[in-house]
């Protein structure tokens, strides 16, 4: 068992919920309102020192009781010491949970990833958009349970809406901006950009065209 | 020039000799343009290389860019977000042009029957030849080279529809929503699965 956790259990208490080993990996688990203090007490203690982010991602079992597990796996490079970070989310409570982009940078696009793909939203997350779906999908999130692995819709419905969608539009002003791409862009595409073409994200916890 | 001369003229036997003579170079000197999304890439990169050497037919040169494309070869899978770049490509593609499918999962959709991918991507772009294999081997996929050799080679110039570009509008689909239902129904592992589980 990681030392980390005993410290967890005296600085923060009951908000530390059980602990585990598997396959020599310590498993904690948090309370979900409290994620992002924990984890800026874990990077920030210097005894603790968890500098690196490696994953963020989430769990969903086949049981339906079982709440969704969002976890956080951590990495000190200096000690060398990992520990993974567990919150419980209810499924009959909205989805949501904070963002850890303020302590990690490298937590954005994997947060968007688990948005995507589970439809947890993360609170000030600086551009919480789908990424590996396209931003006009609406048949849901598709790595959870209830989701059935052909889609929603028939296959011609499918292809005529990926056919609709703009390729550009999977881009962001502020990240063609980072490529100094946005100065080449044709006057058209430019203003599709600006005005925000990229359809309506469904909102968390809806379900749309079920 | 050859089709507003010959264009006019029933086929004879100049013309038919002529189009021997020009379908010919057309099919030796094709141009490829590469749309490689997975496995099936990297068996193209090894025709193209030495061992296999796809020069040999004429296919010296990789068009990166579609507006200097005759043959697209779509090697791996596809999925849905691709499909209007694809389309796009495909249309930037200047008449006369040809398809090739390469591999199970751009032909059918392969071993990917699930949310995010095209089942076969005849229901986004026109193929010519479909390529099996997962992935096909470098002679497979000289082999469907060589059909559409052949297809070149049975072509007139007296066709008036050989150079006539066909647009689809933007986001249309190009067969009908019914006939792209029936050609992606579950197969396989598939079919025990419902689409409202």
């Amino acid at each position: 068992m990681n030392p980390t956790v005993e410290s967890l259990r005296r600085a923060f208490g009951e908000r530390i919920g059980r602990a585990l080993v598997s396959c020599g990996q310590t498993i904690v688990y948090v309370d979900p309102g409290s994620v992002r203090e924990i984890l800026l007490w874990l990077k920030d203690t210097p005894e603790e020192d968890y500098d690196f982010l490696v994953d963020v991602t989430a769990v969903e079992y086949r049981d339906p009781e079982r709440p969704l597990e969002l976890v956080y796996q951590l990495r000190s490079l200096t000690r060398g010491a990992e520990l993974r970070v567990k919150a419980e989310l209810a499924k009959d409570q909205p989805l949501e949970v904070a963002s850890v982009v303020p302590l990690w940078a490298a937590a954005d696009w994997l947060e968007r990833e688990v948005y995507d793909m589970f439809g947890i939203s993360f609170h000030e997350h600086p551009d919480l958009r789908r990424i590996l779906m396209w931003e006009t999908y609406t048949e849901g999130y598709p790595l959870r349970k209830d989701f059935p692995l052909r889609g929603r819709l028939s296959r011609s419905e499918q292809v005529r809406r990926a056919l609709a969608a703009t390729p550009e539009a999977h881009y962001s002003l502020a990240e063609l901006s980072i490529a100094q791409a946005q100065y080449d862009l044709p006057a058209d595409m430019r203003e599709r950009l600006e005005r925000g073409e990229r359809g309506m994200i469904p909102e968390p916890g809806r379900r749309d065209d079920g | 020039m050859g089709t507003t001369l010959v264009g006019q003229v029933s086929p004879n036997w100049i013309t038919t000799r002529l189009d021997f003579l020009v379908n010919w170079a057309r099919a030796n000197s094709m141009w490829p343009m590469p749309f490689g999304t997975a496995c099936c890439a990297i068996e193209f990169m090894a025709t193209a290389a030495s061992r296999y050497d796809l020069a040999r037919f004429g296919m010296e040169r990789m068009g990166y860019t579609p507006r200097q494309a005759d043959v697209l070869i779509c090697a791996g899978r596809l999925p849905f977000k691709l499909a209007p770049v694809i389309r796009r490509i495909y249309e930037q593609m200047p008449q006369p042009k040809w398809v090739i499918s390469m591999g199970a999962c751009a032909s059918s959709g392969g071993i990917f029957d699930n949310y995010a991918m095209v089942q076969g991507i005849d229901t986004v772009v026109p193929v010519d030849v479909y390529v099996p294999g997962c992935p096909p081997r470098p002679e497979g996929l000289l082999y469907g080279i060589l059909l559409l050799h052949k297809k070149v080679k049975g072509e007139t110039m007296a066709d008036p529809e050989l150079r006539k570009e066909r647009w689809l509008e933007p986001g249309s689909l190009r067969i009908p929503p019914r006939l792209i239902d029936e050609l992606s129904e579950p197969f396989g592992n598939s079919i025990h699965q419902t689409r409202s589980a």
